[in-house]
């Protein structure tokens, strides 16, 4: 299999759906022209033309719902967030409009939109440019929230969610876009709804999405040499969410750790706790670890961003405290 | 009319006598009759809902249209099959004047099964997707930017529509608003635009008046800053809507630019129909403006030119006020959503709904 960037994966998904379908046009600040604040759409206005890689001015809740307008006429919108911090401005959009349209149209209407960008911090970018929105999007029925982690899924369920009808909350992880992978050619798409476990393991489950589940395959080698054998689990999709894989490793491993980079509070970790707690009550072993960021607005200095996100030792104290060693 | 005169001129597409279209000749008289049994079927189908609404019968909120009829009758008759329409929440008159079927929208109001959207969004979300009514929408400026792209999305699969994007005076202080017409006029340099902006100025978004909303009260310039035409009209005067609708249609569809008119109409009912008070304007203002009613204004015009009489007029009452009484006993009769609908509707693919 070709080994490429996540970044290089993200842009053969959606320059191959633009190729097979001339309903799927691009909308954003600067994705045309400039070639996109993060490289993801450089020379696809070539290749395409102004009329499906569409320059906006910088106006989210303008152009956002435009795209649902257009959606609603049966083109398949793909809008970039330059960074999803910025989607706050379009959120009425994407919550009022793109999230409840088929509901209160009863059933008349569908919105095939997808809205995608880097979401997360860990590049020293400050408060008001770093946020992780899955927990805040993941809230609302109508909208499906994805994550993927590698270049394989990001490639393949970028496939999917173009070709999904409802709207698609794409979250890349930015700090992911230099990594790469090995990336199936052609029609390789990974379905929503399906965890992936990314690593074997016996002793605890740990779960997270988007980068953390890098941190939590580094933290599985650490304690691997401890003895402990660790299962990973990228749960990939927020909503819809698999519940059954995690049930089903909980159910092995009896003890399972929760790591993301939001804030813990109504959270993804959060409501993964509930699940297992109410789902595979009586297979636990000890209670469910949450590990997650600072509750603080994201700080600048480098020192204390680290110090916000969680870290490989903060999540080895949690594996160590479900497992009776502390 | 002080606030009107205030608003400076308006194009004049009407003689004393009759209404000319487009081209310059005269609407004919069944034409005409028609919109003015469609203007009284949906004045006394916002006065059976403000009962049903004191009954009860409908809850949440209910805005109604009461004073604005010529506006969207003489809009909506310029719209063609294929072309949208999309509207704010005051929008059972564009429901109706699509062609939705009065007892689905009653029963809609209602919150039965049988009603357009089958009960899930109430007086405030009336769509027929089948007809070109693509929505009332809740939140103020919220749906603008969707017609826009809408527009967009016509041109870019080469069809011919035309979409007339219906918004309030208070709508148009929403940077929504500001976003959405900037892209209009941007993306209509290259015909990829065809949006008609018909703002319903009905003086007030809720009770604040235009003059107590912005320093810069003619709404329609506010269409210069992004490059788009425009003009008022007499949103009172059926004729006069008439006349501008059908140049100002044509001319979006065949250039494929946005175009703005301002329509210059009062609302002669409060805000919402659970409003006692009005605090922010006198009787007596809305009773001048009462002497200008449309269906009132249209009614002496059809007799004054020999159209109608009084009789003929009576007979044409009568059948939409049947057509009223029947869409409200389908309402009354229909049934409550089936349960099972809670969840239907969420995704396309309800696996999705949910875990």
């Amino acid at each position: 299999m070709p080994v490429m960037t996540y970044r290089e994966a993200l842009k053969t998904a959606m320059a191959d759906e633009m190729e097979r379908d001339d309903s799927v046009v691009m909308l954003g600040e600067d994705i045309g022209v400039y070639g996109g604040t993060h490289v993801i759409t450089d020379g696809l206005l070539e290749r395409f033309g102004p009329k499906r890689i569409i320059d906006t001015p910088i106006a989210e809740g303008g152009f956002t719902g435009a795209a649902i307008g257009m959606a609603m006429t049966g083109l398949r919108p793909i809008v970039e967030m330059m960074t999803w911090n910025f989607s706050f401005l379009a959120a009425d959009q994407i919550i009022q409009n793109a999230a409840k349209l088929r509901y209160f149209s009863g059933g008349q209407v569908t919105v095939p939109l997808v809205i995608r960008g880097p979401n997360g911090g860990g590049v020293q970018l400050s408060a008001q440019h770093t946020h992780s929105l899955e927990g805040f999007y993941g809230h609302f029925p109508g909208l499906k929230v994805v994550s993927p982690a590698t270049p394989a899924d990001v490639k393949g369920m970028m496939l999917t969610a173009i070709r999904d009808p409802d709207p698609v909350i794409f979250l890349e992880a930015g700090a992911l876009y230099g990594t790469k992978g090995e990336v199936a050619d052609g029609d390789a798409t990974v379905p929503f709804g399906k965890a992936r476990v990314a690593r074997e393991g016996t002793d605890v489950t740990l779960i997270a999405y988007g980068r953390q589940v890098n941190l939590l395959l580094k933290v599985a080698e650490t304690l691997a040499a401890e003895g402990v054998s660790a299962e990973v689990i990228d749960l990939r999709s927020i909503r819809p969410f698999d519940a059954a894989t995690i049930v089903e490793s909980v159910r092995k491993t009896h003890r399972a750790v929760v790591v993301q980079e939001q804030w813990r509070w109504f959270s993804v970790a959060s409501e993964v706790a509930a699940v297992i707690q109410e789902e595979a009550f009586d297979d636990l072993d000890a209670p469910v670890e949450r590990v997650s960021g600072a509750e603080v607005p994201a700080p600048y200095a480098r020192n204390l961003e680290l110090a916000a996100f969680p870290s490989e030792a903060q999540i080895v104290a949690a594996v160590q405290r479900v497992l009776y060693r502390t | 009319m002080a606030t009107t005169e205030r608003r400076g001129k308006q194009r004049s597409d009407t003689d004393v006598a009759g209404v000319v279209d487009r081209n310059g000749s005269r609407v004919d008289d069944a034409t005409l009759l028609d919109l003015y049994r469609k203007m009284t079927e949906v004045r006394l189908f916002e006065e059976a809902a403000q009962r049903g609404f004191r009954q009860g019968k409908i809850g949440g909120y209910l805005h109604v249209y009461s004073g604005q009829e010529a506006v969207a009758t003489g809009f909506l008759a310029a719209h063609r099959e294929g072309d949208k329409a999309i509207t704010a929440y005051r929008d059972h008159a564009h429901a109706l004047l699509l062609g939705s079927e009065p007892g689905a929208v009653m029963a809609e109001l209602y919150g039965r099964g049988t009603g357009l959207v089958k009960g899930k969004g109430g007086s405030m979300h009336l769509f027929d997707a089948a007809n070109g009514m693509m929505g009332g929408y809740g939140i103020v400026g919220g749906h603008i930017p969707l017609g826009v792209g809408m527009a967009y999305g016509m041109r870019y699969r080469g069809e011919p529509g035309v979409v007339q994007l219906y918004l309030g005076d208070g709508a148009i202080h929403n940077g929504a608003f500001h976003e959405a017409a900037n892209l209009a006029g941007l993306w209509g340099r290259d015909g990829l635009n065809p949006t008609l902006f018909i703002i319903e100025n009905n003086q007030y978004g809720m009770g604040t008046s235009v003059e107590r909303a912005t320093a810069m009260t003619d709404l329609a310039a506010k269409f210069d800053s992004y490059g788009i035409a425009h003009e008022k009209v007499d949103g009172m005067d059926l004729g006069a809507v008439l006349a501008c609708a059908h140049r100002v249609v044509d001319q979006v569809r065949e250039t494929g630019r946005p175009y703005a008119v301002e329509a210059l109409t009062y609302r002669i009912v409060p805000h919402g129909a659970g409003d006692f008070f009005e605090k922010y304007r006198t009787k007596e203002e809305v009773r001048e403006w009462r002497e200008r009613d449309p269906i009132g204004l249209l009614e002496r015009r059809l007799i004054e030119s020999g159209a109608a009489d009084e009789e003929r007029l009576g007979a044409i009452r009568a059948e939409s006020k049947r057509a009223v009484e029947a869409a409200v006993r389908f309402a009354d009769e229909s049934p409550d959503p089936a349960i099972e609908e809670l969840y239907t509707d969420v995704y396309a693919d309800e696996v999705g709904s949910g875990r």
